[in-house]
């Protein structure tokens, strides 16, 4: 099946091993525009490197994997395209420490859109308001608390207006304290309509804006449902494990 | 006093004493032991270089008459010493050409300043040194290039080679932390590895003796080009690895997040990695630099009359020749205040470049 119009991440029969290790087993998978994923599941199931190959931080050994239309290959122009294109956040935030905050947000735009200097601040300014953190643009990374910083690293990401957001754990380096702030940045993402796939363990999150949430676990998806049914009523005794164990506190 | 005062912002004598060289029984002695060492070295040291000290004089036998220094050998053969074989009457030309490098690299401390207007003045300025120097034109008589001598040949050769070796450097360190192409690596490691496992004396001989072996009749390099590529390709190898040791502090969520946001290869090197590493290499890379001007002294032995060299020349006439010490303490200044400048100029880059990135 090709992809069609509305979709904008299709994964078929997708393979991965690291070694003997095999990280991704079989993976099939289609996400729809403006559909929002959740996607959690142990240590080690392979969960981060299922999103990380979207983009191509990681190669697939197996299968096909085509994002908002295009192929991902060897092709190292497909891959340029794709990246342009998918915006990512990552647990560490990983700002460049050596640019200002607006710096951070306008070096894409310009060197990779060939935004002008001045349209690309605007654009960063009007970003960073949407995080609401426009009063920090002049201060380095290292000056910014950990839930300021991803905040920034969610609006640089946006900076290249990307069609799909992909986010890697983007609360479990956090202190407890930041993890809402962010969240609500995220949440308000997902309300105008992005498309999104977020690696996390913040169940409240998943249950507020996922359209579906998914199980993995050892490199398989193991189930993928809505959230209430989800939730409420998991069929696989492994998703049934897991759920206690993260909700029982 | 009763009142605890809050501390000062400036010691008194007294106190910086206490804190920094009697704050416990051990830094004492060492304090009273350098002392007494000091006590016993200083006057005789400031006996012969200031007080029994010769400043001027035309002729040798004032000096030997006196116990002090012969600083009048400086003042006889200074011209010789910082330009060599020059001819003597065009000296104004190298002094000139001093003036104008020492401008030029005044000109580029200010690290704001870096770009492609600099670059275009450097090529400037070095086009119109080299024309300075070889002459030629407009009246200038031609001096050929194994006239040129002392502190120009010193600093020239520095300059360029710092110039040439630098950007060459970080293409071999990339090249050898090249992810997809193996053959690039494998280069670049060999060159790294061989350059590095060779002494420069040996790559200068090679580079004056043996090449000229295996180029067909009638080809010649200039000798001074020969040198200067010499020191060029050993200082590359010896800066790859400065500079890769700075690729290697960089963590691997800055490729990634380079990457993510659909920077290029070269785009991702120029704007996040380079300019961290070289940030954090930066004392690692002043050190080959320091290295790199006093190593150029070895040009001497292909020849040519850097500044050690003209003074030992300088020092060859027989009425002056039991003056060497002065001499070579003369030159030692001259390479310890470049030295002292580039280390104190490394620490300054480095707190500018690290202002604000950190908490």
């Amino acid at each position: 099946m090709a992809a069609n119009a509305g979709t904008m991440v299709q994964m078929q029969g997708l393979h991965k091993w690291y070694g003997q290790l095999h990280v991704l087993n079989d993976i099939n998978m289609g996400v729809a525009r403006g559909e929002r994923v959740v996607i959690c599941g142990p240590s080690g199931s392979g969960k981060s490197t299922l999103i990380r190959c979207i983009n191509r931080l990681e190669e697939h050994q197996q299968g096909r994997l085509v994002v908002d239309g295009v192929e991902l290959t060897n092709d190292l122009k497909n891959i340029d395209t794709v990246r342009r294109e998918v915006g990512m956040v990552f647990q560490h935030f990983n700002l460049f420490p050596h640019l200002t905050v607006l710096e951070n947000c306008t070096l894409s735009p310009m060197w990779v859109r060939g935004r002008p200097r001045r349209d690309a601040e605007e654009l960063a300014m009007q970003y960073l308001e949407r995080v609401r953190i426009p009063e920090q643009a002049a201060k380095y990374p290292g000056q910014l608390s950990g839930g300021q910083q991803q905040r920034v690293a969610i609006a640089r990401s946006l900076c290249m207006q990307p069609n799909i957001m992909l986010f890697d754990e983007p609360t479990s380096a956090l202190d407890p304290e930041m993890i809402s702030e962010v969240l609500d940045v995220m949440i308000d993402l997902a309300e105008s309509g992005m498309t999104m796939l977020c690696v996390t363990h913040e169940m409240g999150f998943a249950r507020q804006v996922a359209n579906r949430v998914m199980f993995m676990d050892a490199g398989e998806i193991i189930e993928a449902s809505p959230p209430e049914t989800f939730f409420n009523n998991p069929q696989s005794e492994r998703t049934q494990l897991f759920l206690s164990q993260i909700l029982s506190h | 006093m009763a009142a605890v005062a809050p501390a000062p912002p400036r010691l008194g004598a007294v106190a910086w004493l206490r804190a920094n060289l009697f704050n416990s029984w051990f830094n004492t002695i060492l304090t009273l032991l350098a002392l007494f060492l000091l006590a016993k070295a200083l006057p005789s040291l400031l006996d012969w270089a200031v007080v029994h000290a010769v400043w001027r004089a035309g002729d040798p036998d004032v000096c030997k008459e006196a116990s002090g220094a012969c600083w009048a050998m400086i003042h006889e053969k200074h011209r010789l010493i910082l330009f060599g074989r020059y001819p003597y009457g065009e000296q104004w030309r190298p002094l000139l050409g001093l003036v104008l490098l020492v401008g030029m690299i005044a000109a580029s401390c200010n690290h704001n300043a870096w770009g492609l207007r600099l670059a275009q003045a450097w090529v400037v300025a070095l086009a119109a040194w080299l024309a300075l120097m070889w002459g030629g034109f407009a009246g200038l008589t031609f001096v050929p290039n194994n006239l040129w001598g002392g502190l120009p040949l010193t600093l020239i050769l520095t300059v360029i080679g710092l110039a040439v070796a630098f950007p060459l450097s970080v293409f071999l360190a990339l090249g050898r932390r090249s992810p997809r192409m193996p053959a690039i690596r494998l280069l670049c490691r060999l060159y790294i590895e061989l350059i590095r496992g060779v002494p420069l004396i040996s790559l200068l001989f090679m580079a004056s003796f043996m090449l000229p072996l295996f180029l067909p009749a009638g080809v010649s390099i200039d000798e001074v080009l020969r040198a200067q590529v010499a020191i060029i390709l050993f200082s590359a190898a010896y800066l790859a690895e400065a500079v890769r040791g700075g690729l290697q502090a960089i963590p691997r969520g800055q490729y990634e997040a380079a990457h993510a946001l659909g920077l290029s290869y070269w785009q991702a090197r120029r704007k996040i990695i380079l300019p961290q590493a070289i940030t954090v290499a930066i004392p690692s890379i002043v050190n080959i630099f320091i290295g790199l001007f006093k190593d150029t002294s070895l040009v001497a032995i292909v020849s040519l009359t850097d500044l050690l060299l003209a003074m030992r020349q300088a020092i060859a006439d027989p009425e002056w020749r039991r003056f060497f010490i002065e001499g070579y303490i003369f030159i030692a200044l001259i390479y310890f205040v470049v030295c002292f400048f580039m280390s104190k100029y490394s620490q300054y880059l480095e707190t500018q470049f690290r202002s604000g990135q950190q908490h």
